[in-house]
């Protein structure tokens, strides 16, 4: 006696928060039905596992029906076919944009293309995550980069207009999407100690001051790529450590303002022209795509990693980057103040935020 | 030209890629009705085209106006070959008719194509101007509403409520007409989609004429079937309730009536006459629930004959010998009334409906039932639809005869189905009898008969119970007592109806949902041979159906049922019986006794061991559901019941049936004390099976509570969640063990499984009662059984529920407790010598008294049953090839407080906008119905030739339903409502075919669009509305909610 055919429909679509995580991470429906029988949800309510299996079902039907809809989200408040609640609808759409921190770490910076979505199987088995989910977030990456990839306008503003997603949820998306369009190295070995969350604000400070939407509001790709003419400039600022003298009071400025201050005063003082110099030529250095894309690597390498070895506090590093960045407007002789301080403002930012173990 | 159709195009969205080159369409529409059309522009490049385009007008007849949809098909331009379709909506525009419903349709279509689904929407304005008629030989019935709702809808009063009224119009069915071989399955499907969209309309127009003929204006309970009798054609049927309905719509017009409620219900019982005067003692026979007459001239030959071979309109030959003698005067008013009604209504004094205004509903007689085989034929001249109409009267006349012979001169609750299998059909009609108050039944001063009324004050809530048949003639053996409410009339032991609980009944407790299902097989056969064979089974299949009811009944430790619903439906190599219905435990009539298992070999030891270990199981059973639905009838003082003595001539029936297990079921009546014991016999293991299957109906988990009435008894404060689903099952039997009881346990088990997910599913909407269980099964295919439920699942607030039982309980006993004392005095007066000398339990005692038993009569211990005089009285219902049984069953009385619907609702939630609700009941919990805005009845179909792609039979059908629940909420936005009430899928005829990658489904749906008002949104609106909101919502009469 085989179910040949098992419904549920409800004038209001029924959807169980349990089985859509389930599904949402990929389970086939027997390993929902597993996974919920180990819940213990058998012995709270007095179900079968065959009733189990018959809800799961018919759950999992529902989710591929909707699917098609969560792939154009403003859609999903349009139909008719589904009656759902707002927040029901809210919470769909949250739930199945969301990503699992540890598969985008992998695919961070990655250009989003076939031949990216071949290798997921690999990153499936290191992180853990199911083939099945690994799809999906690749697919919703992809998607959003895909919409938005042209737009004029906030990129935050624009995800948020065309996916429904919460603020929180479509920054970590803008910072996705402008990862994966200047292709930044993240999964050299020296980065794996970042976050998501560190790229994510490094991406938010870039997207506010270094595309060309920080400079005009109606550019196309404003928030996605960054300043070409700025990025140019930037060689402007190597006069701070190719002229030795602008190099010394420059030095001679931050160490007599430090003095005392620094519990690391002495290495800091050692080693002033070598993270100068390397701060300096990361910014020289912008104008080729190839070292655009290793700006992380490079700011770990020639700065994080000399602190590190030092063992700075993050409160000197944090002293010493504001007094480097604000003694450059002493240099009588500098005359690139605002390129400075585009560049410093969102750098210090950054660094700050990359100097952690 | 009495009528202007206005049509306006405005945009569409969402529309599928019909240009894979460039990933758009180029879509324009068109809009036909009758035999005109008219294009839009194309809207080139577009997936959601702003067309815009003027009105477009059609100057139609009204008679058309009725019958046709409005069609409106989009398309995707294309220059070089033929346009492709992309889907259709077709729009009923008869809600645009009365006067008082939608005044336009607007709003965004789902586009629906059979072979694709949904694909997009369009948004559409319709208008009509009707042009006013003077008309003399009308066709057409515009201004006539319809109501599927099965009471007097909550904005209107019931003037009259005229009768009866039927149709059916037939035709070939398109999809075995020669052309459909070489036409497209969506050609065919359209074809078919249109054809009943325009009978619908014929039939819904003639009906309409009717209602006009009878001089009302509205038709309530209106339910329209289709039978797809294959190649014999197709029959689209309808049945529904004339009346004359007023709208209450300024406040002026409700509130005298809401002000007085206890006016209204004591006149309640007005024509039962107070004054007992006869009180021969009922005759105690163990067999009067299970009484079958088949072949009712036989079976009632008892009574007078005449009554029930005679089709005269006179009921009186019927009643007279049956109830003239006590029920004096108002009796006989009510008969020359009722005349003079049935005249008017054309032979059949039968209504549609199940809950009634106050008063309309005097005494309840029991279920009637009639069924018939037919073979069919090909519907030669569809104009002249006479053999199927014949069959129908036939089978009315039969409902009639039967309802005469329970001293019943009207049906209640009256529906009819049919069964097809092949050419053999099964016609079936049930109702419940009953004895109504002429007062709505007649043109008239409703005022003048209030006055009247309010002279004789009598009981209200059990009144219903009294029978209505002469207990010295009773039409079959059944056990009678004083009402155990007002001790003045007699009341049967157990009641079946097919009504709803009245608003005033006295329940004890909680309802719960009783289902009987049954399996037979049966041989392949041909025709003729079908038929006999399927007509030999019925009356079995009937009785046993009925068993199991009677068997849950008692085993719950209840004694009634309401909205009881047999359906027995044929299939190649079986038939398949379920039956469900609400049990309640109705304080008026006595308590239900215990069910005895008595064995056939006492001498063997460990047999005797295992039935007393099923005793015990049986028993802790019933005392768990007493616990369960919280049943605790008052102690009741044995002397004050005129212990009934048996007729001698019962008795000895009794006695002879019995057999060799009378002596052994007497002593196992003693060790049970003075309790009404049901005796099963286990003789064989097919009977311990039955028992098994007895107890193997697990109740529903803590916090759900189900019935498949309006409204569950017991539960009063419903808050304002509600969520309607439909679930259907499909099961596939393994052909090795098609045994009787194999197919027997695999039918439970699916319904039982089916019943374990909806709890499962609904888990979070605990407390929470599922309303309106509907359960429909079918036989598509040899090894296949289908069912099908919708329900609703209503939350209630717990914690508010034990406050308020709490008060009404109190409420309600202390009025029947006054009500007890007036009435007590007028009676000992006049007949003290006929009444109990006993004082009358004071109220408290119902309180207290738990569920003890003591109080049993002593004259119902030794009820049992005896099935084989049964068996025996159905071999004699083959009547020439056509073959009919008939279910009579029981009656009974509740007392008091049916104030049970009072739905104190706490302050609801935002209501979202463009959110529609969709419900079975006739009402939506914590809101208010401020308009109809017309009849939602719909027929799709579905077909796909890529089953495996669309996610299998489950797939299909899982988007199919959620598709039609779709377009329902869409029409009834568009109509400018927010809630579908009564709601119901009235067919979901399902066809597969896995090797072909095929299947079919057609699914009819229908309901009233309403515009409804949350309780709390009106507060501000007057004072006096609490009142209004405590009245039940289903009389007709006073209601304002």
């Amino acid at each position: 006696m085989a179910s040949e055919l098992d419904i549920f429909v409800g004038n209001t679509t029924l959807i169980d928060e349990d089985v859509y995580r389930l599904w949402l991470d990929g389970y086939s429906v027997s390993d929902a039905v597993a996974l919920r029988v180990r819940s213990g949800i058998l012995e709270q309510t007095g179900a079968t596992a065959a009733v189990l299996q018959s809800d799961t079902m018919d759950h999992y039907r529902t989710f591929q029906m909707l699917e098609r809809l969560l792939h154009a989200p403003p859609k999903l408040l349009h139909q008719l076919i589904f009656q759902i609640p707002p927040s029901r609808q809210a919470l769909l759409i949250e739930r199945y944009y969301a990503f699992d921190e540890a598969f985008v770490r992998e695919v961070l910076g990655k250009k989003l293309s076939k031949g990216t979505k071949k290798d997921l199987d690999d990153i499936s088995t290191k992180t853990g995550i199911t083939l099945k989910s690994c799809r999906r977030q690749f697919d919703n990456f992809k998607r959003v980069f895909k919409v938005v990839e042209e737009m004029r306008g906030s990129l935050v503003d624009n995800i948020q207009q065309h996916f429904l997603l919460s603020d929180r949820l479509a920054r970590d998306y803008a910072a996705i999407v402008f990862f994966a369009n200047n292709r930044f190295e993240t999964g050299k070995k020296k980065l794996q100690y970042l976050s998501f969350g560190d790229f994510a604000f490094c991406a938010e400070l870039m997207i506010q001051n270094w595309t060309l939407g920080a400079v005009d509001p109606q550019a196309d790709d404003m928030d996605m790529d960054l300043d070409k003419e700025f990025l140019q400039d930037l060689k402007e600022l190597k006069v701070l450590v190719a002229d030795k003298d602008l190099l010394d009071l420059h030095k001679s400025l931050v160490c007599t303002a430090l003095r005392g201050k620094l519990g690391v005063f002495s290495e800091m003082e050692a080693n002033f022209k070598n993270l100068s110099r390397g701060l300096v030529n990361v910014a020289a250095k912008l104008t080729h795509n190839k070292d655009v894309r290793d700006l992380f690597v490079d700011l770990v390498e020639k700065f994080v990693e000399p602190c590190r070895s030092d063992h700075w506090p993050l409160n000197d590093v944090r002293l010493f980057l504001n007094q480097y960045s604000a003694s450059v407007h002493s240099l009588d002789g500098f005359r690139h103040q605002a390129l400075w301080d585009r560049y410093m403002g969102t750098l210090r930012g950054c660094l700050l935020r990359l100097c952690h173990d | 030209m009495p009528g202007k159709l206005k049509v306006k195009i405005v945009a569409g969205r969402h529309l599928p890629v019909m240009d894979r080159a460039s990933d758009l369409t180029d879509a324009f529409v068109e809009v036909k009705f009758g035999n005109t059309t008219f294009k839009t522009d194309v809207y080139l490049k577009s997936l959601n085209p702003q067309w815009n385009s003027e009105w477009f007008k059609f100057e139609v007849d009204d008679e058309d106006l009725q019958d046709e949809p409005l069609q409106i098909t989009v398309l995707d331009h294309d220059t070089y070959s033929a346009n492709d379709a992309i889907g259709k909506v077709y729009i009923d525009i008869d809600p645009l008719l009365y006067s008082e419903a939608a005044t336009v349709i607007s709003g965004w279509f789902p586009i629906y194509d059979t072979i694709h689904g949904i694909r997009g929407e369009i948004n559409v304005v319709v208008k009509v101007d009707l042009f006013n008629d003077l008309n003399r030989f009308r066709q057409s019935s515009c201004g006539i509403k319809f109501f599927c709702t099965t009471s007097i809808p909550k904005c209107y009063r019931a003037v009259i409520i005229h009768g009866f009224v039927e149709e059916l119009v037939v035709n070939e069915d398109p999809e075995y007409q020669w052309i459909d071989r070489i036409r497209t399955p969506r050609a065919s499907n359209e074809a078919r989609q249109r054809l009943i969209s325009l009978m619908s309309g014929e039939l819904q127009r003639k009906i309409g004429l009717k209602v006009l003929e009878m001089r009302g204006n509205a038709v309530v309970g209106y339910l329209q079937c289709f039978d797809l009798e294959g190649e014999s054609g197709l029959v689209v049927r309808a049945i529904g309730t004339a009346c004359t309905l007023d709208k209450l719509s300024s406040p002026a017009a409700f509130l005298p009536a809401c002000n007085s409620p206890s006016k209204e219900m004591k006149e309640i019982p007005f024509n039962e006459d107070p004054n007992p005067n006869t009180h021969s003692s009922g005759p105690s026979t163990p067999l009067k629930n299970q009484t079958y007459s088949f072949s009712p001239s036989k079976s009632y030959s008892r009574q007078s004959s005449s009554s029930d071979t005679d089709l005269s309109l006179t009921p009186k030959t019927g009643m007279g010998s049956g109830s003239a003698g006590k029920e004096g005067g108002p009796f006989k008013a009510l008969l020359r009334q009722q005349t003079q009604s049935a005249l008017e209504q054309r032979e059949f004094p039968f209504f549609t409906l199940t809950a009634f205004p106050p008063g309309f509903l005097v005494h309840v007689g029991g279920v009637v039932s009639a069924r018939s085989v037919k073979l069919l034929d090909r519907i030669h001249n569809p104009d002249e639809p006479e053999t199927r109409d014949a069959w129908w009267a036939e089978i009315r006349q039969e409902i009639k005869s039967h309802a005469k012979a329970l001293g019943c001169h009207a049906v209640v609750g009256y529906s009819e189905s049919t069964s097809i299998c092949e050419e053999v059909c099964i016609l079936s009609a049930s109702g419940t009898a009953a004895v109504l108050n002429p007062r709505f039944l007649q043109d008239g001063t409703v005022e003048g008969c209030l006055e009247q009324r309010l002279e004789e004050n009598l009981p209200a809530g059990c009144g219903f119970c009294h029978i209505p048949y002469d207990e010295l003639n009773m039409p079959f053996p059944a056990h009678l007592t004083y009402c155990y409410n007002c001790r003045k009339q007699k009341v049967p032991d157990v009641l079946f109806t097919t009504i709803d609980l009245p608003m005033d009944a006295a329940v004890i407790g909680k309802g719960c949902l009783i289902q009987a299902r049954l399996c037979r097989l049966k041989k392949k056969a041909q025709a003729e041979a079908n038929a006999t064979a399927i007509s030999n089974l019925l009356p079995f299949m009937e009785y046993e159906v009925h068993t199991q009811l009677m068997n849950k009944l008692k085993l719950k430790g209840m004694n009634a049922l309401f909205g009881l619903r047999i359906q027995i439906s044929v299939g190649e190599n079986m038939l398949m019986g379920l039956a469900s219905a609400t049990g309640v435990y109705l304080a008026a009539l006595p308590t239900p006794g215990g069910i005895q298992i008595a064995g056939k070999t006492p001498n063997d030891g460990s047999y005797e061991q295992h039935i007393s270990h099923m005793q015990k199981k049986i028993n802790d059973t019933i005392a768990k559901n007493k616990e369960l639905y919280e049943i605790n009838p008052p102690e009741i003082c044995e002397e004050i019941i005129g212990s009934p003595i048996p007729e001698p001539r019962q008795r000895s029936r009794l006695l002879r049936s019995q057999s060799e297990s009378s002596d052994e079921v007497t002593e196992l009546d003693l060790s049970h004390g003075k309790k009404d014991a049901f005796v099963l016999e286990i003789d064989d293991t097919d009977a311990m099976e039955d028992v098994h299957s007895l107890l193997t109906d697990v109740p529903p988990p803590s916090g759900f509570y189900s019935c498949n009435t309006e409204i569950m008894p017991g539960i009063n404060n419903w808050t304002s969640e509600i969520q309607m689903f439909t679930s259907v099952r499909v099961i596939r039997l393994s052909s090795l063990n098609l045994t009787n009881q194999a197919l027997n346990k695999n039918f439970n088990d699916l319904c039982e499984n089916l019943l374990k997910s909806l709890y499962f599913k609904l888990r979070s909407m605990i407390p929470c009662c599922l309303c309106h269980v509907n359960f429909t099964v079918s036989l598509p295919e040899d090894e296949l059984i289908q069912v099908t439920v919708t329900a609703v699942a209503i939350t209630f607030d717990k914690n508010q529920a034990l406050q308020t039982t709490k008060t009404h309980a109190e409420k309600s006993l202390q009025r029947a407790s006054t009500d007890n004392e007036e009435l007590l005095q007028f009676p000992l007066e006049l007949c003290s010598d006929s009444l109990p000398s006993h004082p009358f339990p004071p109220a408290k005692e119902h309180l207290e008294s738990a569920s003890s038993n003591s109080g049993i009569p002593a004259a119902q211990r030794d009820r049992c049953s005896s099935w084989i005089e049964l068996i025996k009285l159905k071999a004699q219902t083959i009547r020439r090839g056509s073959i009919k049984t008939t279910v009579t069953v029981e009656k009974a009385s509740p007392v008091g407080e049916g104030n049970f619907r009072n739905r104190s609702s706490p302050p609801c939630a935002n209501s979202t906008v463009g959110v529609v609700k969709m419900t079975p009941l006739s009402f939506i919990p914590g809101a208010k119905i401020t308009k109809y805005l017309g009849i939602i009845n719909m027929f799709f179909i579905r077909e796909t030739t890529s089953l495996r792609e669309e996610g299998g039979v489950s797939g299909f059908l899982h988007a199919f339903i959620a598709e039609v629940f779709a377009m329902v909420r869409a029409h009834v936005a568009a109509l400018g409502g927010n809630a579908v009430v009564s709601y119901i899928m009235k067919q979901c005829v399902f066809m597969e075919n896995p090797n072909k990658n095929q299947a079919q489904c057609l699914i009819n749906v229908s309901g009233d669009a309403v515009v409804f008002v949350r309780e709390s949104e009106l507060e501000v609106v007057s004072t006096q509305q609490p009142a209004a909101t405590c009245q039940p919502s289903c009389t007709g009469g006073e209601v304002t909610t």
